[in-house]
Protein backbone atom coordinates (compact mmCIF):
# COMPACT_ATOMS: atom_id res chain seq x y z
CA UNK A 1 0.00 0.00 0.00
CA UNK A 2 1.28 3.39 -1.03
CA UNK A 3 -0.02 6.31 1.46
CA UNK A 4 -0.08 9.73 -0.05
CA UNK A 5 0.40 12.08 3.25
CA UNK A 6 -1.83 15.18 2.59
CA UNK A 7 -0.65 18.68 3.15
CA UNK A 8 -3.60 20.02 5.20
CA UNK A 9 -4.06 21.84 8.89
CA UNK A 10 -7.10 21.31 11.36
CA UNK A 11 -7.01 24.57 12.63
CA UNK A 12 -7.08 28.17 11.31
CA UNK A 13 -7.79 27.74 7.68
CA UNK A 14 -9.09 24.15 8.27
CA UNK A 15 -7.49 22.80 4.79
CA UNK A 16 -8.45 19.29 6.02
CA UNK A 17 -9.74 16.85 3.62
CA UNK A 18 -10.72 13.20 2.60
CA UNK A 19 -9.63 11.69 -0.56
CA UNK A 20 -12.02 9.39 -1.87
CA UNK A 21 -10.13 6.37 -0.56
CA UNK A 22 -10.55 7.54 2.89
CA UNK A 23 -14.45 8.30 2.67
CA UNK A 24 -14.75 4.72 1.57
CA UNK A 25 -13.06 3.53 4.68
CA UNK A 26 -14.14 5.82 6.88
CA UNK A 27 -15.77 4.03 10.00
CA UNK A 28 -19.42 5.26 10.06
CA UNK A 29 -20.83 4.38 13.22
CA UNK A 30 -24.32 3.76 13.09
CA UNK A 31 -25.21 -0.44 12.24
CA UNK A 32 -29.01 0.73 12.44
CA UNK A 33 -31.11 3.74 11.63
CA UNK A 34 -31.49 4.33 16.25
CA UNK A 35 -28.33 4.81 18.16
CA UNK A 36 -28.57 4.01 22.23
CA UNK A 37 -25.41 3.64 24.35
CA UNK A 38 -24.44 0.05 24.23
CA UNK A 39 -21.38 -2.15 25.40
CA UNK A 40 -20.17 -2.94 21.61
CA UNK A 41 -17.34 -4.23 22.08
CA UNK A 42 -15.96 -6.68 19.74
CA UNK A 43 -12.42 -8.49 19.37
CA UNK A 44 -9.99 -5.81 17.34
CA UNK A 45 -8.34 -8.73 15.40
CA UNK A 46 -7.98 -7.16 11.77
CA UNK A 47 -11.17 -6.55 9.32
CA UNK A 48 -11.85 -6.42 5.91
CA UNK A 49 -8.60 -5.16 3.66
CA UNK A 50 -8.05 -1.36 3.47
CA UNK A 51 -10.21 -0.94 6.33
CA UNK A 52 -9.56 0.76 9.38
CA UNK A 53 -9.89 -2.35 11.41
CA UNK A 54 -7.43 -4.39 9.13
CA UNK A 55 -4.24 -3.09 11.03
CA UNK A 56 -3.97 -2.63 14.74
CA UNK A 57 -2.81 1.08 14.63
CA UNK A 58 -4.24 1.99 12.00
CA UNK A 59 -2.04 4.59 9.62
CA UNK A 60 -3.97 6.72 7.18
CA UNK A 61 -2.93 10.10 4.85
CA UNK A 62 -3.52 12.50 7.43
CA UNK A 63 -1.13 10.97 9.87
CA UNK A 64 2.00 13.41 8.88
CA UNK A 65 -0.39 16.48 9.30
CA UNK A 66 -1.81 15.02 12.70
CA UNK A 67 1.20 14.38 14.17
CA UNK A 68 2.16 18.34 13.46
CA UNK A 69 -0.97 19.24 15.26
CA UNK A 70 -0.20 17.44 18.22
CA UNK A 71 3.13 19.20 18.49
CA UNK A 72 1.54 22.53 18.53
CA UNK A 73 -1.22 22.01 21.32
CA UNK A 74 1.59 20.15 23.20
CA UNK A 75 3.75 23.54 22.71
CA UNK A 76 0.59 25.93 23.78
CA UNK A 77 -0.59 23.20 27.12
CA UNK A 78 1.89 20.42 28.01
CA UNK A 79 -0.34 19.60 30.33
CA UNK A 80 -2.14 17.45 27.65
CA UNK A 81 0.75 14.61 28.06
CA UNK A 82 0.63 13.17 31.53
CA UNK A 83 1.73 10.30 33.51
CA UNK A 84 1.75 9.47 37.32
CA UNK A 85 5.28 8.36 38.08
CA UNK A 86 3.74 4.63 39.08
CA UNK A 87 3.17 4.40 35.22
CA UNK A 88 6.61 4.53 33.38
CA UNK A 89 6.66 0.86 32.78
CA UNK A 90 2.79 1.36 31.32
CA UNK A 91 4.78 3.43 28.85
CA UNK A 92 7.39 1.16 27.95
CA UNK A 93 4.88 -1.42 27.14
CA UNK A 94 3.15 1.10 24.65
CA UNK A 95 6.22 1.78 22.88
CA UNK A 96 6.71 -1.27 22.60
CA UNK A 97 3.07 -2.52 21.49
CA UNK A 98 3.17 0.47 18.96
CA UNK A 99 6.71 -0.20 17.66
CA UNK A 100 6.03 -3.79 17.64
CA UNK A 101 3.06 -3.86 15.61
CA UNK A 102 3.30 -0.49 13.08
CA UNK A 103 6.82 -2.46 11.77
CA UNK A 104 5.08 -5.49 10.95
CA UNK A 105 2.04 -3.53 9.60
CA UNK A 106 3.64 -1.22 7.70
CA UNK A 107 6.97 -2.19 7.08
CA UNK A 108 7.29 -0.07 3.84
CA UNK A 109 6.69 3.08 6.68
CA UNK A 110 8.23 2.24 10.32
CA UNK A 111 11.38 -0.39 11.05
CA UNK A 112 11.98 -1.61 13.92
CA UNK A 113 15.70 -3.16 15.15
CA UNK A 114 16.97 -5.12 18.19
CA UNK A 115 19.84 -6.05 19.19
CA UNK A 116 18.66 -7.06 23.41
CA UNK A 117 17.54 -3.67 24.71
CA UNK A 118 19.63 -2.11 22.15
CA UNK A 119 16.90 -0.70 19.69
CA UNK A 120 16.82 1.05 16.60
CA UNK A 121 13.16 2.55 15.58
CA UNK A 122 12.91 4.40 11.88
CA UNK A 123 9.43 6.32 11.12
CA UNK A 124 10.10 7.18 7.53
CA UNK A 125 7.28 9.85 6.82
CA UNK A 126 8.19 11.58 10.09
CA UNK A 127 11.53 11.65 9.14
CA UNK A 128 12.59 9.91 12.88
CA UNK A 129 15.68 7.07 13.15
CA UNK A 130 16.56 7.02 16.56
CA UNK A 131 18.98 4.30 19.08
CA UNK A 132 18.06 4.01 22.43
CA UNK A 133 18.44 1.54 25.08
CA UNK A 134 14.84 -0.19 26.23
CA UNK A 135 13.73 0.94 29.27
CA UNK A 136 16.22 3.46 29.61
CA UNK A 137 14.43 6.74 30.15
CA UNK A 138 17.97 8.83 29.54
CA UNK A 139 18.37 7.99 25.96
CA UNK A 140 14.94 9.09 24.74
CA UNK A 141 14.01 12.55 24.52
CA UNK A 142 10.72 12.38 26.13
CA UNK A 143 9.37 9.61 28.29
CA UNK A 144 8.73 6.60 26.74
CA UNK A 145 4.47 6.93 26.49
CA UNK A 146 5.06 10.64 25.36
CA UNK A 147 8.15 9.79 22.68
CA UNK A 148 6.03 7.19 20.74
CA UNK A 149 2.45 8.93 20.74
CA UNK A 150 3.82 12.00 19.46
CA UNK A 151 4.35 9.57 16.35
CA UNK A 152 0.73 7.56 16.11
CA UNK A 153 -2.54 9.11 15.87
CA UNK A 154 -5.37 9.22 18.44
CA UNK A 155 -5.36 9.55 22.07
CA UNK A 156 -3.97 7.03 24.37
CA UNK A 157 -5.18 7.05 28.16
CA UNK A 158 -3.26 4.51 29.57
CA UNK A 159 -5.35 2.43 32.52
CA UNK A 160 -3.76 1.51 35.89
CA UNK A 161 -5.56 -1.48 36.98
CA UNK A 162 -6.40 -2.06 40.69
CA UNK A 163 -8.89 -3.02 43.24
CA UNK A 164 -11.07 -4.01 40.80
CA UNK A 165 -11.29 -1.34 38.58
CA UNK A 166 -9.26 0.68 36.28
CA UNK A 167 -7.38 3.86 36.36
CA UNK A 168 -6.72 7.24 34.10
CA UNK A 169 -3.19 7.46 35.47
CA UNK A 170 -1.27 8.71 32.29
CA UNK A 171 -2.44 9.83 28.57
CA UNK A 172 -1.82 12.22 25.95
CA UNK A 173 -4.63 13.81 24.63
CA UNK A 174 -4.66 16.24 22.11
CA UNK A 175 -7.69 14.80 19.38
CA UNK A 176 -10.39 14.95 22.83
CA UNK A 177 -14.33 15.08 22.24
CA UNK A 178 -14.17 18.05 25.22
CA UNK A 179 -12.96 15.81 28.22
CA UNK A 180 -9.95 16.84 30.20
CA UNK A 181 -7.02 14.60 31.00
CA UNK A 182 -5.21 16.91 33.39
CA UNK A 183 -8.61 17.12 35.51
CA UNK A 184 -9.79 13.39 35.16
CA UNK A 185 -5.82 12.13 35.60
CA UNK A 186 -6.21 9.64 38.81
CA UNK A 187 -9.99 9.15 38.53
CA UNK A 188 -11.46 5.52 38.63
CA UNK A 189 -13.69 4.27 35.73
CA UNK A 190 -16.91 5.74 37.06
CA UNK A 191 -15.09 8.96 38.23
CA UNK A 192 -14.18 10.23 34.84
CA UNK A 193 -17.09 8.76 33.25
CA UNK A 194 -19.74 10.86 35.67
CA UNK A 195 -20.64 13.32 33.38
CA UNK A 196 -21.50 10.95 30.65
CA UNK A 197 -25.93 11.12 30.97
CA UNK A 198 -27.99 7.75 30.88
CA UNK A 199 -25.34 5.37 30.54
CA UNK A 200 -24.92 4.68 34.06
CA UNK A 201 -28.51 4.20 35.05
CA UNK A 202 -28.36 2.01 31.94
CA UNK A 203 -25.72 -0.05 33.54
CA UNK A 204 -23.40 0.46 30.81
CA UNK A 205 -20.50 1.33 32.69
CA UNK A 206 -20.70 -1.80 34.92
CA UNK A 207 -20.78 -4.34 31.72
CA UNK A 208 -18.14 -2.38 30.22
CA UNK A 209 -15.42 -2.55 33.40
CA UNK A 210 -16.45 -6.12 33.76
CA UNK A 211 -15.55 -6.56 30.21
CA UNK A 212 -12.40 -4.49 30.33
CA UNK A 213 -11.17 -5.92 33.49
CA UNK A 214 -11.12 -9.01 31.52
CA UNK A 215 -9.21 -8.25 28.13
CA UNK A 216 -5.68 -10.63 28.35
CA UNK A 217 -2.73 -9.83 26.21
CA UNK A 218 -2.72 -10.48 22.87
CA UNK A 219 -6.74 -10.49 22.25
CA UNK A 220 -7.14 -6.88 22.15
CA UNK A 221 -10.89 -5.42 21.63
CA UNK A 222 -12.89 -2.18 19.71
CA UNK A 223 -16.10 -0.16 19.79
CA UNK A 224 -17.13 3.12 18.01
CA UNK A 225 -18.13 6.15 19.60
CA UNK A 226 -18.98 9.31 17.83
CA UNK A 227 -19.81 13.07 17.76
CA UNK A 228 -20.28 16.00 15.56
CA UNK A 229 -17.54 18.78 15.54
CA UNK A 230 -17.95 21.88 13.44
CA UNK A 231 -14.82 22.62 11.40
CA UNK A 232 -12.37 19.60 10.89
CA UNK A 233 -11.04 20.68 14.35
CA UNK A 234 -9.36 17.99 16.57
CA UNK A 235 -8.65 19.97 19.37
CA UNK A 236 -12.10 20.34 20.88
CA UNK A 237 -10.81 20.13 24.89
CA UNK A 238 -12.36 21.93 27.68
CA UNK A 239 -9.21 23.80 28.19
CA UNK A 240 -9.81 25.69 24.92
CA UNK A 241 -13.50 25.47 24.47
CA UNK A 242 -14.04 29.30 25.19
CA UNK A 243 -11.84 29.54 22.10
CA UNK A 244 -13.73 27.15 19.82
CA UNK A 245 -17.34 26.66 21.43
CA UNK A 246 -18.13 30.07 18.88
CA UNK A 247 -17.49 27.99 15.87
CA UNK A 248 -20.86 26.33 16.65
CA UNK A 249 -22.59 29.11 15.52
CA UNK A 250 -21.13 29.82 12.47
CA UNK A 251 -23.19 27.05 10.66
CA UNK A 252 -25.67 28.34 8.16
CA UNK A 253 -27.73 26.24 5.23
CA UNK A 254 -25.35 27.02 2.80
CA UNK A 255 -22.04 25.83 4.49
CA UNK A 256 -23.36 22.99 6.39
CA UNK A 257 -22.57 20.44 4.05
CA UNK A 258 -19.19 21.56 4.18
CA UNK A 259 -18.37 22.77 7.87
CA UNK A 260 -20.31 20.01 9.55
CA UNK A 261 -18.23 16.91 10.72
CA UNK A 262 -18.98 13.59 12.03
CA UNK A 263 -16.37 13.11 14.64
CA UNK A 264 -15.68 9.44 15.00
CA UNK A 265 -13.76 7.31 17.31
CA UNK A 266 -12.18 4.06 17.08
CA UNK A 267 -12.03 3.01 20.73
CA UNK A 268 -9.34 0.05 21.29
CA UNK A 269 -8.22 -1.33 24.57
CA UNK A 270 -4.42 -3.89 24.64
CA UNK A 271 -3.23 -5.41 27.88
CA UNK A 272 0.00 -4.39 28.54
CA UNK A 273 2.51 -7.25 29.26
CA UNK A 274 5.15 -5.86 32.09
CA UNK A 275 2.27 -3.50 33.87
CA UNK A 276 -0.75 -5.14 33.06
CA UNK A 277 -2.03 -1.86 32.40
CA UNK A 278 -4.41 -1.62 29.94
CA UNK A 279 -4.19 1.03 26.73
CA UNK A 280 -6.56 2.73 25.61
CA UNK A 281 -6.06 4.43 22.01
CA UNK A 282 -8.86 7.01 20.64
CA UNK A 283 -8.39 7.33 17.44
CA UNK A 284 -10.48 10.19 15.94
CA UNK A 285 -11.72 10.52 12.14
CA UNK A 286 -13.34 13.26 10.62
CA UNK A 287 -15.93 13.24 7.73
CA UNK A 288 -17.96 16.21 6.40
CA UNK A 289 -21.42 15.55 5.80
CA UNK A 290 -21.27 16.63 1.96
CA UNK A 291 -18.75 13.93 1.72
CA UNK A 292 -20.70 11.41 3.99
CA UNK A 293 -23.42 11.57 1.80
CA UNK A 294 -21.69 10.68 -1.47
CA UNK A 295 -22.74 6.77 0.06
CA UNK A 296 -26.61 6.72 0.01
CA UNK A 297 -27.08 4.52 3.05
CA UNK A 298 -25.22 6.47 5.27
CA UNK A 299 -27.17 9.64 3.87
CA UNK A 300 -30.50 7.89 4.76
CA UNK A 301 -28.96 6.55 8.09
CA UNK A 302 -27.34 9.57 9.20
CA UNK A 303 -30.78 11.58 8.89
CA UNK A 304 -33.04 8.70 11.03
CA UNK A 305 -30.30 8.56 13.21
CA UNK A 306 -29.75 12.30 13.95
CA UNK A 307 -33.73 13.05 13.98
CA UNK A 308 -34.14 9.82 16.79
CA UNK A 309 -31.68 10.87 18.67
CA UNK A 310 -32.63 11.41 22.62
CA UNK A 311 -32.53 15.05 23.32
CA UNK A 312 -29.93 14.07 26.45
CA UNK A 313 -27.60 12.19 23.79
CA UNK A 314 -27.60 15.73 21.01
CA UNK A 315 -27.22 17.92 24.31
CA UNK A 316 -24.78 16.19 25.96
CA UNK A 317 -22.76 15.67 22.51
CA UNK A 318 -23.13 19.08 22.36
CA UNK A 319 -25.34 19.47 18.84
CA UNK A 320 -28.70 20.39 19.96
CA UNK A 321 -29.19 23.94 19.11
CA UNK A 322 -28.04 22.85 15.39
CA UNK A 323 -29.57 19.73 15.20
CA UNK A 324 -32.97 21.68 13.34
CA UNK A 325 -30.46 22.96 11.12
CA UNK A 326 -28.69 19.38 10.80
CA UNK A 327 -32.21 18.03 9.69
CA UNK A 328 -33.18 20.16 7.04
CA UNK A 329 -29.85 19.48 5.42
CA UNK A 330 -30.03 15.75 6.10
CA UNK A 331 -33.74 15.23 5.31
CA UNK A 332 -32.81 15.51 1.12
CA UNK A 333 -30.54 12.63 1.53
CA UNK A 334 -33.19 10.57 3.07
CA UNK A 335 -35.87 8.95 0.34
CA UNK A 336 -37.25 6.53 3.22
CA UNK A 337 -36.05 3.34 1.26
CA UNK A 338 -34.82 0.60 3.75
CA UNK A 339 -31.14 0.21 4.24
CA UNK A 340 -28.92 -2.54 4.73
CA UNK A 341 -27.43 -3.93 7.91
CA UNK A 342 -24.13 -3.14 9.30
CA UNK A 343 -21.83 0.27 9.16
CA UNK A 344 -20.11 -0.55 5.54
CA UNK A 345 -21.31 1.69 2.83
CA UNK A 346 -22.06 -1.15 0.46
CA UNK A 347 -22.07 1.50 -2.05
CA UNK A 348 -22.59 -1.70 -4.89
CA UNK A 349 -25.40 -3.44 -3.36
CA UNK A 350 -27.42 -0.09 -2.00
CA UNK A 351 -29.78 1.65 -4.51
CA UNK A 352 -29.06 5.52 -5.70
CA UNK A 353 -30.88 8.26 -3.34
CA UNK A 354 -34.58 8.20 -5.31
CA UNK A 355 -35.71 11.71 -5.27
CA UNK B 1 -27.65 24.12 61.64
CA UNK B 2 -24.21 23.19 60.20
CA UNK B 3 -25.11 20.29 58.28
CA UNK B 4 -26.75 20.08 54.56
CA UNK B 5 -28.28 17.18 52.58
CA UNK B 6 -26.48 17.10 49.17
CA UNK B 7 -28.97 16.43 46.06
CA UNK B 8 -28.10 13.35 43.96
CA UNK B 9 -25.26 13.80 42.15
CA UNK B 10 -22.74 11.79 39.45
CA UNK B 11 -19.88 9.54 40.30
CA UNK B 12 -16.93 11.84 40.74
CA UNK B 13 -18.84 14.23 43.33
CA UNK B 14 -17.68 13.55 46.65
CA UNK B 15 -20.00 12.11 49.28
CA UNK B 16 -19.58 12.66 52.53
CA UNK B 17 -20.67 10.50 56.08
CA UNK B 18 -19.96 10.92 60.22
CA UNK B 19 -17.08 10.57 61.38
CA UNK B 20 -17.07 7.89 64.31
CA UNK B 21 -14.60 6.78 66.78
CA UNK B 22 -12.36 3.55 65.12
CA UNK B 23 -9.52 2.05 67.10
CA UNK B 24 -6.15 3.82 66.00
CA UNK B 25 -2.71 4.62 67.87
CA UNK B 26 -3.55 8.23 66.93
CA UNK B 27 -6.20 10.34 65.45
CA UNK B 28 -5.37 13.38 63.56
CA UNK B 29 -8.41 15.75 63.05
CA UNK B 30 -8.02 18.57 60.51
CA UNK B 31 -11.43 20.63 60.49
CA UNK B 32 -12.35 24.16 60.15
CA UNK B 33 -15.09 26.40 60.83
CA UNK B 34 -18.33 24.24 61.87
CA UNK B 35 -16.47 21.09 61.26
CA UNK B 36 -15.51 21.57 64.93
CA UNK B 37 -19.19 20.50 65.67
CA UNK B 38 -18.71 17.41 64.02
CA UNK B 39 -15.06 16.75 66.30
CA UNK B 40 -17.24 18.33 69.62
CA UNK B 41 -19.82 16.02 68.91
CA UNK B 42 -17.87 12.48 68.68
CA UNK B 43 -14.85 13.07 70.91
CA UNK B 44 -14.22 10.72 73.80
CA UNK B 45 -11.37 11.27 76.11
CA UNK B 46 -9.64 8.49 75.11
CA UNK B 47 -9.70 9.52 71.98
CA UNK B 48 -8.66 12.95 72.36
CA UNK B 49 -5.60 11.31 74.94
CA UNK B 50 -3.91 10.53 71.87
CA UNK B 51 -5.88 12.92 69.53
CA UNK B 52 -4.13 16.00 67.20
CA UNK B 53 -6.13 18.86 66.00
CA UNK B 54 -5.77 21.45 63.30
CA UNK B 55 -8.33 23.93 63.15
CA UNK B 56 -9.01 26.76 60.03
CA UNK B 57 -11.61 29.09 62.45
CA UNK B 58 -12.59 31.15 58.94
CA UNK B 59 -13.77 33.67 61.27
CA UNK B 60 -16.04 31.24 63.36
CA UNK B 61 -15.38 30.72 67.68
CA UNK B 62 -14.99 27.30 68.43
CA UNK B 63 -11.69 27.27 69.39
CA UNK B 64 -12.40 26.99 73.14
CA UNK B 65 -14.42 24.47 72.63
CA UNK B 66 -12.20 21.98 71.06
CA UNK B 67 -9.24 23.23 73.16
CA UNK B 68 -11.19 22.21 76.27
CA UNK B 69 -11.38 18.82 74.71
CA UNK B 70 -7.89 18.32 76.15
CA UNK B 71 -6.01 16.63 72.66
CA UNK B 72 -2.50 15.88 72.87
CA UNK B 73 -1.80 18.48 70.54
CA UNK B 74 -3.87 21.70 69.42
CA UNK B 75 -3.28 24.17 66.62
CA UNK B 76 -5.19 26.87 65.18
CA UNK B 77 -4.11 28.29 61.83
CA UNK B 78 -5.74 31.15 59.87
CA UNK B 79 -6.28 29.35 56.75
CA UNK B 80 -5.67 26.59 54.93
CA UNK B 81 -2.23 27.61 52.85
CA UNK B 82 -1.05 29.12 56.34
CA UNK B 83 -1.26 25.61 57.80
CA UNK B 84 -0.65 23.12 54.89
CA UNK B 85 2.98 22.92 55.84
CA UNK B 86 1.98 21.59 59.38
CA UNK B 87 -0.19 18.81 57.63
CA UNK B 88 2.36 17.66 55.30
CA UNK B 89 4.63 17.52 58.35
CA UNK B 90 2.59 15.95 60.54
CA UNK B 91 1.05 13.02 57.97
CA UNK B 92 4.70 12.40 57.07
CA UNK B 93 5.59 11.89 60.48
CA UNK B 94 2.62 9.48 61.47
CA UNK B 95 3.16 5.69 62.27
CA UNK B 96 1.19 2.87 61.48
CA UNK B 97 -2.48 3.20 62.86
CA UNK B 98 -2.94 6.62 62.38
CA UNK B 99 -6.91 7.82 62.45
CA UNK B 100 -7.41 10.49 59.72
CA UNK B 101 -10.81 12.55 60.25
CA UNK B 102 -11.84 15.64 58.15
CA UNK B 103 -14.46 17.92 58.45
CA UNK B 104 -16.16 21.31 58.04
CA UNK B 105 -16.06 22.56 53.98
CA UNK B 106 -15.70 20.72 50.86
CA UNK B 107 -12.46 22.64 50.15
CA UNK B 108 -10.71 21.53 53.34
CA UNK B 109 -11.83 18.35 53.19
CA UNK B 110 -10.86 18.09 49.36
CA UNK B 111 -6.96 19.54 50.11
CA UNK B 112 -6.35 17.91 53.55
CA UNK B 113 -7.36 14.49 51.87
CA UNK B 114 -4.95 15.32 48.99
CA UNK B 115 -2.49 15.44 51.28
CA UNK B 116 -3.57 12.32 53.45
CA UNK B 117 -3.30 10.47 49.86
CA UNK B 118 -0.16 12.01 49.26
CA UNK B 119 1.39 10.69 52.41
CA UNK B 120 0.33 7.24 51.56
CA UNK B 121 -3.32 6.70 53.31
CA UNK B 122 -5.88 5.23 51.09
CA UNK B 123 -8.86 7.50 50.02
CA UNK B 124 -11.15 5.29 50.83
CA UNK B 125 -9.63 4.49 54.43
CA UNK B 126 -10.21 8.72 55.55
CA UNK B 127 -12.94 9.54 57.25
CA UNK B 128 -14.75 13.00 56.24
CA UNK B 129 -18.04 14.90 57.61
CA UNK B 130 -19.40 18.04 55.96
CA UNK B 131 -20.27 20.50 57.85
CA UNK B 132 -21.05 24.19 57.20
CA UNK B 133 -20.61 26.21 54.47
CA UNK B 134 -20.78 24.71 51.20
CA UNK B 135 -18.91 26.79 48.73
CA UNK B 136 -16.76 24.78 46.43
CA UNK B 137 -13.27 24.99 45.20
CA UNK B 138 -13.46 25.49 42.00
CA UNK B 139 -10.63 25.33 39.11
CA UNK B 140 -10.86 27.10 36.05
CA UNK B 141 -10.40 24.39 33.18
CA UNK B 142 -9.28 27.08 30.75
CA UNK B 143 -6.53 28.37 32.87
CA UNK B 144 -6.34 25.82 35.28
CA UNK B 145 -6.67 28.83 38.12
CA UNK B 146 -8.16 27.63 41.46
CA UNK B 147 -10.80 29.87 42.44
CA UNK B 148 -12.02 29.09 46.90
CA UNK B 149 -15.12 29.17 48.89
CA UNK B 150 -17.30 29.44 45.50
CA UNK B 151 -20.91 30.08 46.33
CA UNK B 152 -22.79 30.95 42.69
CA UNK B 153 -23.18 29.65 39.78
CA UNK B 154 -21.97 31.28 37.02
CA UNK B 155 -19.21 32.89 39.02
CA UNK B 156 -15.90 34.67 37.75
CA UNK B 157 -12.42 33.09 37.77
CA UNK B 158 -10.33 34.90 39.95
CA UNK B 159 -7.78 34.18 37.44
CA UNK B 160 -8.59 34.81 33.98
CA UNK B 161 -11.66 36.59 34.65
CA UNK B 162 -13.91 34.21 32.18
CA UNK B 163 -17.91 33.58 33.30
CA UNK B 164 -17.41 29.88 34.66
CA UNK B 165 -20.26 27.68 34.72
CA UNK B 166 -20.19 25.40 38.18
CA UNK B 167 -19.61 21.68 37.07
CA UNK B 168 -20.21 18.24 39.48
CA UNK B 169 -17.30 17.02 38.19
CA UNK B 170 -14.89 16.69 40.69
CA UNK B 171 -11.14 15.77 40.94
CA UNK B 172 -9.71 14.46 44.27
CA UNK B 173 -6.18 14.93 42.94
CA UNK B 174 -7.14 18.88 42.49
CA UNK B 175 -9.27 18.63 45.54
CA UNK B 176 -11.58 20.77 42.81
CA UNK B 177 -14.81 20.80 40.48
CA UNK B 178 -15.11 22.05 37.39
CA UNK B 179 -15.21 25.23 36.19
CA UNK B 180 -16.16 25.74 32.40
CA UNK B 181 -16.87 28.68 30.52
CA UNK B 182 -20.81 29.43 30.10
CA UNK B 183 -20.84 31.86 27.19
CA UNK B 184 -18.35 30.44 24.84
CA UNK B 185 -21.00 29.92 21.99
CA UNK B 186 -23.13 33.08 22.87
CA UNK B 187 -20.01 35.61 24.11
CA UNK B 188 -22.02 37.92 26.88
CA UNK B 189 -25.04 35.88 27.48
CA UNK B 190 -24.63 35.16 31.03
CA UNK B 191 -27.31 34.14 33.48
CA UNK B 192 -27.55 35.98 36.41
CA UNK B 193 -25.48 34.16 39.60
CA UNK B 194 -27.18 32.42 41.91
CA UNK B 195 -26.74 29.82 44.89
CA UNK B 196 -24.82 26.50 43.84
CA UNK B 197 -28.16 24.29 45.46
CA UNK B 198 -30.72 26.91 44.97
Amino acid sequence: MNIQFNDETFRDDYSFYNSDRAIKRFPFPFHEDSYMYSVNMEQHRGGPVDSVYEKRFDVDEHYVAEMKDRAMVLADDPLRCQSLPHMTLAGWDLLELIMVSKSEDYPDLFELHRDGNNWRWVNKPLGIDDSFTFLDETTLPYGPMEYITRQAQGDFCVLDQRDDNLWMDAGMVTTQADWSLDFDIGMNFFEWHAPVPLAHEKGIFVRALKFLLNIQQGAPARRLNWTMTVNPLLDTSPENYHKWGIQKTTLTPENIGAKQHLRVELQTFFRLPRSNALVFPIRCYLCSFQDLMTAPKWGRRLHRVIRDLPEELATYKGFIDNRPMMLDYLSQFDDGLPTSPGIWPDLETEPALQK
Amino acid sequence: MSKFTFPESIRSRPVYGMLEPRAGSAHLFIADAEGAEAIIEMATPAIMAKGHIIYIAKGTDYEAQLRALNPASFYAGPSYGAAEQRIHKTLADAKMGLQVYLTGTEGLIGQAQNAAMQAGVPHTAIQTEHRGSTARRMQCVHCKGITEDVETDPFICGHCGLNLFVRDHYSRRLAAYQGVCIDAEDPGNVPAPKGIYE
